[in-house]
């Protein structure tokens, strides 16, 4: 695990729709690369044959029955789309 | 040089829950625009998935059916991207766990029978519905949370006419599950395909690419067909594949590229810590396996051994589970299971193809069908007669008896009436007698013509044909 | 002085009596608020015409009819979200958001008929701990307006320190109610994993984030945190674990009770005037029946690399639905989708908030999945072996609540790790998902410290148990900072 290079940093913040410049990006990487490093800790453990945890409790098979409730009406649908056409919510071209 | 063709393909089929997978939102096609949606649809901040049982039972029928195993413990994972029909940008769904795997079909085509490996399937939600118009988009979060499985084939297919079938099967497999209707033209069917060519004898596969919008089985096989084309001519002329997307075009029937992949992408698949495990116990899998009815190649092979249809008309049959069901019964009703197939497969057919209609369309039961053609069988009526009786079940329904009783349609069976139209036609046209003499066996035709006329096409006409014979004879 | 330093069964007594009404106390809420939150800051939307209006209806109610919270003003995080009061998380990109749902919190809160005050300020989304990260404004702790309030329930402590409401909700991922709970002086508890529902609440990190109760004295936070804890069918993982009567469970007895206090948690880092104020109250369990022993969490020190990469991943994903498509702030003049979407959340996400998308980003990207997320989780496993260890031989953990007192505003917010290093007592408890409280134990310059018992699963009556022993033992709870009076 190397240190977060600039370029990576892009990267990321690309795959998380963050609009980046140029000085951020540098901050960011030293940021970031400081919390890796710190990360890097984990490595001292040994995690052979541990199972990884997704949930502290032991629940399993939580479902509901298949009954349907009426939706929203179109008004409080849309009471926070600040853009919105014919009863569909407007977002700009995809190109 | 030649190439051998590799095609997988990745079927979405939508569930027909009442509900959602995740919400209580109600989950039927053709409502209002965003008039189907809750908060949790709408990814609102705080609002949190819970799963329908139904949708796992759907799941995994529709699994088992298509022999696969049950991953007994298993969970959902997030697929995380940006889209404006993926409201939460991240899709809930089944990444390294999937709940079926390792399953099969068999298919037949072009005259052999072939098995092709199914993968894996896996539950997931349906995103919204995004339409384009001109330099913006809408989008309608209906079928947002609509169940879904994925059903991903082994790359085993070499022909576009075996994923033709594969579809046919797979459909006609999951129709027979009551999971889900599978009409492409409602988005409850959806299929991407996945196709390379290499040099007959190589072993590794070349570079392939993804077909998108192929919106009928027919442009499946069209699309793959062209593009295994546009391979070879690529390759031969010195070019390479690349890695891409590429949408089908139903004017032209080329496959035009779409985007070209870089890389492969990354969706930063990670448990889903709002929901909890999945675990299947055996008692479950048995509960579901047990509410599996009887799948086209079970019944198939009843309509061969027991009803003694032919291996081609049992096929047919069985294709549609509607048609399959209703032949069921107008056997059940009494109907001769021949005939009965003959009438689905010919009249029926044909008038639901003209009239562009599904059976229950129709004011047809298969009560109604089966009471005509018992009706023919016995010689009640001819089979022409059964043809004007037909067109008034199909369009008005009712009683074939009653039908044949009020239009006077009774087939005459007794040979002294038949003998009286034989022998005025005869008295009346000695000409033709004369020529039939002659040799001329063209003649008893016409004659037969006459008499079926004057008996309004009543007479039955294997016995008429006797009697004249007789009759001429005798003069 | 405030009707509020009454607690709630004295104010029900009050009110029984006939010398108070519920209007009044929504009255003194709002005029306690007038009065401090110019200084303190705690307030980021108020409820006054609607709670003013229900206030006058709840006066109407039968006696018989009324729980112990019935007509009790409270504020509410504003990352739990109000049907008809807006809702922000302290984010600019939430800005003017309505919710069009009440949280499974807030209809219980409804259900035990308390009224709503307002919304509080916090750490944008509860990434922080200080509320300097809040995009509106930064609270001040009361006892000491240069000092920050703690993170990132901050305003929920500061609120109820002041004196503005008796009962606030907070949130908890890494320590966000428990730490500002120390730092204002009051009682914070950070249930069990499963315990209080989450539906409703804006998803930090989906398998550390608790709701939980903040009040300031023990009783009132065991009220509480029995009026909105509960199996919720909304939320998957809500446990179906019967609620017990938490008030009943303060009875002042802690005779042969078994505390383990793990070496790490008095270790390096820890301040004197905290490690103090700890073994001092030791010392009280102990002179009052309960037994001490040493023992060790010994991976304690991967909790806070572990919670960084765990709670980032799981954030990137959370807050990846606020686009400016549906709700929220939506950049303006945006050509095409891409634009749309990197301007929303570049101008509407601070710093702090887009450092853990793309820290969490990066973590689960597929080069670094195993090394990062995979690993983070295999460390939580023996995290939470360590607690299932100590706690079979042992009924509650105790440490302090935070290695020092409330830091100065603006002192830490230079170097990320100083104060992510702030974190590091109280979030092995959200990973392993086990039960804590802060509760008032000794003050260091003027300003509060904070005593944390632990619990075993589910087990908040015992941990209300020893904490009401120790409080009606000592005299922490009843002091009250300078501001309470008025500047």
């Amino acid at each position: 695990m190397a240190k977060l290079t600039k370029e990576e940093v892009k990267h990321v913040a690309n795959l998380a729709r963050l609009a980046i410049t140029e000085e951020e990006a540098e901050k960011f990487a030293e940021q970031l690369g400081k919390i890796t490093d710190f990360a890097e800790q984990l490595n001292e453990l040994d995690t052979t044959n541990v199972e990884p945890t997704t949930h502290v409790l032991p629940l399993v098979n939580v479902m509901r029955e298949d009954v349907a409730a009426e939706g929203l009406a179109r008004d409080v649908m849309m009471l926070n789309v600040k853009e919105q056409e014919d009863g569909q919510v407007k977002v700009p071209a995809i190109m | 040089m030649n190439f051998e063709t590799v095609i997988g393909l990745e079927v979405h089929v939508e569930l027909k829950t009442n509900s959602k997978i995740f919400s209580p939102a109600p989950a039927h096609f053709g409502a209002e625009p965003n008039t189907n949606t809750n908060v949790i649809d709408l990814g609102y901040p705080g609002v949190l998935p819970v799963l329908n049982k139904n949708v796992v039972d759907f799941a995994m029928r529709a699994a088992l059916a298509l022999n696969m195993e049950i991953e007994q413990e298993t969970k959902f994972d997030r697929k995380n991207y940006f889209y404006p029909d993926n409201p939460k940008a991240y899709q809930i769904s089944q990444f390294d766990k999937p709940i079926g795997k390792n399953g099969w079909i068999d298919i037949e085509v072009d005259g052999y029978t072939k098995r092709i490996g199914i993968t894996r399937l896996h539950m997931e939600e349906d995103a919204g519905k995004l339409s384009h118009a001109g330099n913006h988009s809408l989008v309608d979060f209906n079928r947002q949370g609509t169940p879904l499985v994925e059903i991903v084939s082994e790359p085993d297919i070499r022909t576009p006419n075996e994923a033709y079938a594969y579809l046919e099967k797979l459909k006609s497999i999951i129709q027979y599950t009551d999971v889900s209707d599978c009409k492409m033209e409602e988005g409850s069917l959806r299929c991407d395909a996945n196709i390379s060519i290499r040099p007959y004898g190589q072993e590794e596969f070349g570079t392939k690419t993804e077909l998108k919008n192929l919106n009928s089985f027919n442009f499946v096989r069209r699309g793959l067909e062209h593009e295994e084309l546009r391979q070879a001519n690529v390759l031969l002329s010195g070019g390479v594949i690349e890695q891409e997307t590429r949408r089908f075009d139903e004017k032209t029937g080329k496959t035009i590229l779409m985007r070209v992949k870089e890389g492969t992408d990354d969706y930063r698949y990670f448990p889903e810590p709002d929901l909890v495990r999945l675990s299947i116990d055996d008692a479950w899998v048995e509960r579901v396996r047990a509410s599996i009815p009887e799948l086209p190649d079970a019944r198939k092979a009843r309509y061969e051994k027991e009803l003694d249809l032919t291996p081609y008309d049992a096929a047919v049959l069985v294709i549609n589970k509607d048609i399959s069901n209703f032949f069921d019964g107008m056997v059940a009703a009494g109907a001769d299971a021949k005939l009965s197939a003959n009438w689905l497969m010919g009249d029926v057919s044909a008038y639901l193809n003209a009239e562009q209609k599904e059976l229950k369309d129709t004011a047809l039961t298969p009560e109604n069908l089966a009471g005509m053609v018992k009706l023919i069988s016995d010689g009640t009526i001819s089979s022409k007669i059964g043809k004007k009786v037909f067109t008034e079940l199909v369009e008005n329904g009712g009683d074939a008896a009653k039908i044949v009783k009020d239009k006077g349609m009774v087939q005459i069976s007794d040979p002294e009436v038949i003998r009286g139209f034989v022998t005025t036609v005869l008295d009346n046209d000695a000409k033709s007698v004369e020529d039939f003499k002659g040799g001329k066996d063209r003649a008893l035709k016409a004659l037969l013509g006459q008499i079926m006329k004057a008996s309004k096409g009543q007479a039955n006409p294997q016995l008429t044909n006797d009697i004249l014979l007789e009759e001429i004879n005798k003069r | 002085m405030t009707l509020f330093e009454r607690s709630a069964k004295e104010l029900q007594a009050d009110i029984k009596a006939g010398n108070l009404t519920i209007a009044d106390l929504t009255k003194e809420a709002y005029a306690r608020v007038a009065k401090l939150d110019g200084d303190v800051q705690a307030f980021l939307a108020l409820n006054e015409e609607k709670a003013t209006a229900q206030a006058a209806d709840m006066d109407k109610v039968p006696f018989a009819e009324r729980g112990p919270l019935f007509g009790l003003p409270i504020g509410v995080k504003d990352n739990i979200v109000t049907e008809g009061l807006e809702t922000t998380c302290a984010s600019k990109i939430l800005e003017g958001f309505m919710p069009i749902y009440d949280a499974t919190v807030v209809k219980k809160l409804r259900e035990a008929g308390m009224v709503t005050i307002g919304k509080l300020n916090m750490d944008e989304f509860a990434m922080g701990s200080s509320n300097e990260n809040s995009y509106y404004k930064t609270t001040k702790n009361p006892w000491n307006l240069n000092h920050v309030p703690g993170g990132s329930s901050g305003a929920s402590a500061a609120a109820v320190a002041a004196g503005e409401v008796p009962f606030s909700l907070g949130s908890d991922t890494g320590g966000s109610i428990r730490q500002p709970a120390a730092y204002c002086g009051v009682v914070g508890m950070k249930p069990t994993y499963g315990r209080v529902s989450r539906f409703g609440l804006v998803a930090f990190a989906s398998s550390l984030d608790q709701i939980g109760p903040i009040t300031r004295n023990v009783e009132d936070n065991a009220l509480l945190l029995e009026a909105i804890a509960g199996l919720d069918v909304n939320d998957s993982t809500s446990a179906d674990v019967e609620v017990p009567s938490y008030a009943a469970a303060l009875t002042g007895d802690v005779k042969g009770l078994r505390i383990a206090v793990p070496k790490e948690f008095l270790g390096e880092g820890v301040g004197e005037a905290a490690r103090q104020s700890v073994l001092e109250a030791l010392e009280v369990l102990k002179g009052l029946g309960a037994t001490v022993e040493e023992v060790s969490l010994p991976h304690s020190k991967y909790a806070l690399a572990a919670y960084y990469i765990l709670s980032s991943s799981e954030a990137s994903s959370n807050l990846s639905r606020f686009d400016g498509i549906r709700y929220g702030f939506r950049a303006e003049n945006a050509t095409n989708l891409m634009e749309l979407y990197k301007e929303t959340r570049a101008q509407g996400f601070g710093d702090e908030v887009k450092r853990r998308i793309m820290l969490g980003t990066y973590s689960l990207s597929a080069g670094t999945y195993d090394a990062y997320y995979k690993k983070a989780q295999q460390a939580r496993t023996l995290i939470k072996a360590d607690y299932d260890k100590v706690f079979e031989n042992f009924d509650v953990i105790i440490g302090p609540t935070a290695p020092t007192a409330a830091f100065k505003i603006g002192e830490n917010v230079d170097d990320p790790m100083t104060m992510y290093a702030n974190d590091i007592l109280t979030i092995p408890m959200n990973l392993a998902g086990v039960p804590a409280i802060s509760i008032p134990c000794g003050f260091e310059n003027g300003l509060p410290l904070g005593l944390q018992i632990i619990g075993k699963y589910f087990d908040e009556a015992t941990i209300y148990r020893v904490a009401h022993a120790f409080e009606q033992a000592t005299e922490f709870h009843q002091q009250v900072p300078q501001i309470w009076e008025g500047k």
